[in-house]
């Protein structure tokens, strides 16, 4: 086995015996343990971890295997986990043990996985840069004096430097695809509606989805045909009924149509240098599809209208910490109010209590019009524009950020600009479209990703397209280890 | 009584922002120290989400949710019980199954 491999050379490693569960979770584990500097994982249970892959080595010698059986993954620490901590990151829940699973580590766990351990992220999802951890900055495995992007950035780098062969994510205005992009690996944000977000804990609960960030396009298909489904427990998940979905654990994502119409949004290249994307368009060409210039012209507001959204929504969701049913609760407190008070400023860091008050800002008395409502607005003006983009193309084809990973600490006293980073892939969000980050290139010794976006519920789109890219390219099998730039 | 903001009739308008009532509102406290920098911050975020006034949004019809779905609702029936000291397990102070928290009502005397 090598670190580098995908989730489908693992299980046909475990399948023909080459060796077992339990050898795969030891040799993962002691990867880990030996490669601290990145700070990827905030929990890590061995013992936990290899008796889950007892129980897989078992499974499979009983002919009770899936694709996954055995096969190691780590999960975004947002995820809740039965008598594990899930602590999102935050010190308000640095003690927190979920008395029950998410629906995306339940369905994991039923198909066999093996969980290794949970991921480092922005705390409670509130972060372009893994800077916002109240355990630790997590570094980029390309180079360690940049960030690997946020909020999922723990999934993105363990991924990446080859400490799990795939993870979960978390998107609400970015956070899966930038973190990917950043860190050169794949990543996949369903349709808002298609992964359950129950016990996965909210942010801002019209954006947020959960979905996968793996080595390929192969894999981002094979976790999310695990991952997606109906759940009753979340009022937003959608019933559907996608063969292609279904067929993926036997025969994999199926080829795209011949000669798809990609459109490429000029407001997307005003003012970078994305001259990798034309290399991206140029293989899309010599494939036989089409590409066409098409408009998305509120762009240079979805930012802005995320921003209240997101703040506002957040701000309503993380009321529940209170001090007084879980997390964390100041000394001594002499009122109630002072609980909640001084409870929530202890435990909540300052990127999270900020949105909290742009939040409490845009939804205060006189002012809800003027911001949340016009954010709403505006979210359905962008909602329409890509309506009309998708029918003048099938797929549309973005640089997934403006510029490759920034250095540590280069934006973290400038709010403002570090949400700049997201102008990308807010918008998208903004819709609830999916969309997938997939390696196109290096600037300056870093990865840099392409966005694909597609109409509601086609990730067969997304995954047929990138398949087909990474048959053609190999940006995706560059390693920190073997890639010259790298340090 | 409180005004969140209130808009300096001189031009340009730039907020001025009350942040210790917006904290107040949030139950979060926020020190002398911080004050300065976390109503520095809040303006500059307020000053980019203004940048939303330059959008027609005259007969558009809000979005709450991207595929414009309702509110799923179910029967009004117990489906699980929750175990109450798992649950409690996480609580910071907890006495025979109640959570504990300061004093809410004078005692009378």
């Amino acid at each position: 086995m090598h670190s580098f491999a995908t989730l489908r050379q693992l299980s046909t490693g475990l399948e023909n015996g080459e060796f077992s569960a339990v050898e795969l979770a030891t040799h993962y584990l002691a990867l880990i343990a030996s490669n601290q500097q990145i700070n990827g994982f905030i929990t890590v249970d061995e013992e936990r971890t290899l008796a889950i892959a007892v129980k897989a080595d078992t499974d499979r010698a009983h002919g009770r295997a899936t694709p996954l059986t055995g096969v190691p993954i780590a999960h975004k620490d947002i995820f809740c986990t039965q008598g594990m901590l899930t602590t999102c990151g935050s010190k308000m829940l640095h003690n927190f043990v979920a008395p029950y699973d998410a629906t995306v580590v339940y369905a994991l766990d039923q198909a066999g996985a093996v969980t290794l351990g949970k991921t480092n992220m922005d705390e409670f999802a509130m972060g372009s840069s893994n800077e916002n951890s109240f355990f630790g900055a997590v570094t980029n495995p390309w180079h360690i004096e940049h960030v690997p992007g946020g909020s999922s950035g723990g999934s993105a780098a363990v991924v990446a430097a080859g400490l799990a062969p795939a993870a979960t994510g978390t998107d609400t205005g970015g956070s899966i695809r930038q973190p990917a992009a950043f860190c050169g690996i794949t990543g996949l944000k369903p349709t808002y509606g298609r992964v359950s977000r129950y016990g996965m804990i909210a942010f801002a609960s019209s954006l947020d989805q959960g979905g996968a960030l793996t080595r390929d396009a192969e894999d981002s298909a094979l976790l999310l045909s695990y991952m997606a489904g109906y759940d009753k427990k979340d009022s937003t998940s959608v019933q559907r009924q996608d063969q292609w979905l279904t067929d993926i654990p036997s025969a994999g994502i199926g080829n795209p149509a011949e000669k798809l119409t990609i459109g490429l949004p000029t407001e997307y290249f005003i003012d970078i240098d994305a001259g990798y994307i034309d290399q991206v368009r140029q293989t899309f060409e010599q494939l036989g599809h089409k590409c066409v210039d098409v408009s998305l012209s509120h762009t240079d507001v979805a930012i802005a209208a995320y921003y209240v959204i997101a703040g506002a929504e957040a701000s309503t969701n993380l009321s529940r910490y209170d001090g007084v049913r879980f997390g964390h609760r100041c000394e001594q407190p002499e009122s109630l109010h002072d609980l909640y008070q001084r409870s929530r400023s202890e435990g909540l860091g300052a990127e999270v209590q900020r949105r909290i008050l742009t939040g409490t800002y845009a939804l205060s008395v006189g002012y809800f019009d003027a911001y949340y409502l016009k954010a709403q607005k505006i979210r359905r003006l962008i909602a329409e524009d890509f309506t009309a983009a998708l029918t003048q193309a099938d797929v549309i084809l973005t640089p997934t950020t403006p510029a490759p990973a920034f250095r540590l600490n280069a934006l973290t006293k400038d709010p403002v600009a570090m949400y700049q980073q997201d102008k990308f892939t807010v918008p998208v969000s903004l819709a609830g479209l999916p969309a997938l980050s997939m390696p196109c290139g290096f600037v300056e010794g870093l990865p840099v990703g392409a966005q694909l976006i597609a109409p509601a519920f086609r990730e067969d789109l997304l995954l047929g397209l990138a398949k087909q890219y990474q048959t053609e390219t190999d940006w995706h099998l560059a390693t920190p280890q073997t890639h010259a730039g790298s340090a | 009584m409180f005004a969140a903001v209130i808009y300096s009739p001189i031009l340009p308008r730039k907020p001025l922002i009350n942040i210790q009532h917006l904290a107040r509102l949030a139950r979060l406290s926020i020190d002398d120290q911080a004050e300065q920098s976390a109503r520095d911050h809040l303006a500059n975020i307020i000053a980019m989400i203004d940048s939303m006034r330059s959008v027609d949004t005259d007969n558009v019809v809000p979005m709450a949710h991207p595929m414009d779905a309702t509110q799923r609702l179910r029967e009004d029936k117990v489906t699980e019980n929750v175990d109450r000291d798992q649950f409690q397990a996480n609580a910071p102070a907890t006495a025979q199954g109640y959570y504990l928290v300061p004093q809410v009502i004078d005692s009378g005397e």
